[in-house]
């Protein structure tokens, strides 16, 4: 069962001027777009090829920008709207509301066991899922948690030292096996270690995997299934890792990654490049996945907690 | 949720080949469905655009409208238009006459950089030459860890310095170090960067000069959506590219993206990597990948692996045997064991026209080859000639196999209904007739 209360202490906390950082970039030149064609009055076949143009050069994807602007449609035609603007107003609208849908509500549920809460990371190969890690111990520790990582990714050359070298900028340890050692293992280990040190938090890195290579999902399945052994509850959220410059893949990658192991949640990474990461919106819309945090740089503190509002906001933001 | 392009496609062009002559209007309306195909695989909304137009002027004359097979014209114009995009002809490396010859590669973060870089230096090393790697990448933690392990496991030499802060000096070095020990290629793994990044650009744009490549390949994730023509395009305005590497192809991705960059760029792509071992490198040819693309199959790939995992001999034996319809469960297995070695049967289906549905159908065990282990185990518990004539094997016989394999006389059954099966089949091969159930075979 997810732990709840981490997503509203999540959201509670955020430090959102970051995302306007992040967000400034590359997004205001994508959806500043629609605003300059909405700019002429009057609503004419043009304006809704533009916007499903710019929906899909967004990687919101075709069916999922053809619902949104039926939608419109349908509005429009309701509210005889005629101002151009009050089209992206709805729009906007619609996105946060969207977007917001699937944070759970009910925040009793959580964490029944004493043990630590146990974050289990998941994602295709290069995302940034360590990276990810060492940006989200670091935003832990900074609210006082005591965090510990597993480095289940015993695959991966150096993939053990890459954790390693985050644990010492953030300060949390580590457990790890030798390269090539049975992942599973590694993280009943270290969940066992996190209990006995009484840790807040045990971050898991898994190695990348292509949700379409069936052994090795069958293994992180296996890694989910070994710490339940430990406790009945974990792991209490499951992370996926997902490249903001993914496209309608990623969309698979989050359906194939909740049926196996049942996502919680999506880390957006490398939201700082020109990709709008607009395939967050289907994933949210179609499988009910909240979007968690989104990696906005390189460096430790560039983490922010998703907020749908802001994000939106900063979609339609013109200011450059 | 969507499908794979190339099942769109086909369904799409499959009501095209059930009619004799289309009219403007089916026209309209199958280029309508290839266009949302192309877009729900990533390829760029404009490049669609372009494309479907392209199609659209081509197919609209009347040699296409009054043809025979209208049908068969389309598709013929769809995957020429196709490959035309891709490039024309598959490419290799150009290397000049310098000692050593350079290539650097670039791209994103997470791209797969550092492993394509290990899988070339393989793919050179077997062709002779003496490599050398070059770790560059000097932000990312471990990335030269990770290049020195690799290269460890290849026996591939690479120079790298942990005390140097500034990769121009550190190439440099490299270089020399490198015509000390008289490398024909060295390869430079450079640290992933955005292209939006002006400050990490211009140290690019400050290692290329100084390193002076005969080929600067962008690394592309084929997971790419919309925005890969914007990056590939920011990398080759900044450090004019000699070419493109797509990532990451055993996904599922069908790399829309490579149409998109090749259309916008016309630089060619010079190879696939196809998976995380390091021999998993394949040279790109725009013409199978226009067909895997449009699901007509990857029918060339096929035969290549099938030229390199049959045994000549046994091949000739075995049809012999199918003449005279005298195959038995040894046959069969070995039959079994052969198609393996080509990829997993989900691969192999993948690649033959008109079966990546299929494919998809199979359950996990066949797909991941543990059925295989089933079968064998099966057939290692039967006597001789109960492999010979599996007709004797009745009641206890079944049991006492299944006991032996550890299996149930229910997968006992199954297996000898397959080979039946399979029996039947080549009886009506070898009579000319093609089989309709090839599908039952994977049941």
């Amino acid at each position: 069962m997810p732990c709840y209360h981490f997503l509203v202490v999540f959201r509670l906390i955020g430090k959102k001027e970051k995302v306007k950082d992040g967000l400034k970039r590359s997004k205001a030149s994508w959806f500043s777009k629609i605003l300059n064609v909405i700019q002429t009055s009057g609503i004419d076949d043009s304006v809704w090829d533009e916007l499903e143009e710019m929906l899909i050069l967004g990687d919101v994807g075709v069916s999922t920008a053809t619902d949104l602007i039926e939608d419109l449609k349908q509005d429009a035609r309701n509210n005889g709207t005629q101002d151009s603007h009050e089209v992206v107003d709805n729009l906007k609208a619609k996105l946060i509301e969207l977007l917001s849908v699937a944070y759970p509500q009910d925040n009793d549920l959580g964490n029944d066991s004493n043990g630590p809460v146990v974050i289990l990371m998941v994602g295709v190969n290069g995302v940034g899922k360590t990276t990810s890690i060492g940006k989200l111990a670091h935003y832990f520790v900074d609210q006082g948690k005591e965090v510990m990582f597993a480095a289940a990714d015993t695959f991966r050359a150096a993939a053990i030292d890459q954790l390693q070298v985050w644990a010492e900028r953030v300060g949390v340890d580590v457990i790890s096996h030798k390269p090539g050692g049975d992942p599973a293992a590694v993280a009943y280990d270290a969940l066992e270690a996190a209990t006995a040190r009484s840790k807040d938090i045990l971050i898991i890195d898994t190695a990348g995997r292509l949700h379409t290579t069936h052994n090795l999902m069958e293994e992180v399945k296996k890694i989910s299934r070994v710490l339940s052994r430990l406790d009945q509850t974990a792991p209490h959220e499951v992370f996926l890792v997902l490249d903001a410059t993914t496209g309608q893949n990623g969309l698979m990658q989050a359906q194939v990654f909740a049926e196996a192991v049942g996502c919680t949640g999506v880390f957006l990474s490398k939201i700082d490049g020109s990709a709008k990461g607009g395939v967050v919106i289907p994933i949210v819309k179609d499988l009910g996945i909240p979007i968690m945090f989104m990696g906005t740089g390189e460096s430790i503190e560039d983490i922010t907690p998703f907020d749908p509002q802001q994000f939106v906001e900063e979609l339609f933001s013109s200011d450059q | 949720m969507f499908e794979a392009l190339s099942d769109k496609l086909t369904s799409v062009f499959s009501r095209f080949q059930n009619k004799g002559r289309i009219t403007e209007k089916d026209l309209e309306e199958g280029l309508k469905e290839v266009r949302l195909a192309l877009l729900e695989a990533d390829v760029n909304f404009r490049v669609t655009r372009k494309f479907i137009d392209d199609v659209k002027a081509r197919s609209i004359g009347k040699d296409v409208l009054e043809s025979i097979s209208p049908g068969q014209q389309i598709i013929k114009i769809v995957h020429e238009e196709m490959t035309s995009i891709l490039g024309t002809e598959s490419s290799t490396l150009s290397g000049g006459n310098q000692t050593p010859n350079v290539l650097m590669l670039v791209g994103l973060q997470g791209s797969g950089k550092t492993t394509t870089a290990a899988k070339l230096s393989l793919n050179l090393k077997r062709s002779g030459n003496k490599v050398m790697m070059i770790a560059a990448d000097l932000r990312r933690p471990a990335a030269i860890d990770q290049l020195e392990t690799l290269g460890k496991q290849l026996d591939i030499s690479v120079y790298s310095d942990r005390s140097e802060t500034d990769p121009i000096k550190l190439v440099q070095n490299g270089i020399a170090k490198a015509k000390h020990v008289e490398a024909t290629w060295v390869l430079v793994d450079t640290g992933g960067r955005l292209h939006i990044d002006s400050e990490l650009m211009r140290e690019l744009q400050d290692i290329k000069k100084s390193l002076n490549p005969s080929e600067t390949l962008m690394v592309v994730d084929s997971m790419t959506g919309q925005d890969a023509i914007s990056s590939a395009q920011g990398f080759h305005d900044s450090i004019e590219l000699t070419g493109l590497i797509m990532t990451k192809l055993d996904g599922d991705a069908r790399g829309g993206a490579a149409l998109s960059i090749s259309q916008m760029t016309n630089l060619p792509i010079k190879f696939i990597g196809t998976g995380e071992k390091t021999d998993a490198l394949e040279a790109f040819h725009p013409e199978r990948m226009a067909s895997r693309i449009l699901g007509m199959g990857d029918v060339l790939t096929l035969v290549e692996r099938a030229q390199e995992a049959f045994d000549h001999k046994q091949m000739q034996n075995l049809e012999q045997k199918m003449r005279k319809s005298s195959l038995t469960l040894e046959d069969f297995l070995q039959q079994i064991q052969q198609i393996q070695k080509m990829g997993s049967v989900g691969q192999i289906l993948d690649m033959v026209p008109g079966f990546s549905s299929i494919s998809r159908k199979l359950s996990t065990e066949d797909a991941d080859g543990k059925g295989l282990k089933k079968v064998e185990a099966i057939i290692y518990s039967m006597t001789p000639a109960e492999r010979n004539r599996p007709d004797i094997i009745k009641g206890s016989r079944r049991r006492r196999i299944a006991t032996g394999s550890g299996t149930t006389p229910y997968d006992v059954n199954q297996l000898l209904n397959q080979f039946k099966q399979m029996q039947r089949m080549m009886k009506q091969i070898s009579s000319g007739k093609i089989p309709r159930n090839l599908a039952g075979l994977f049941r």
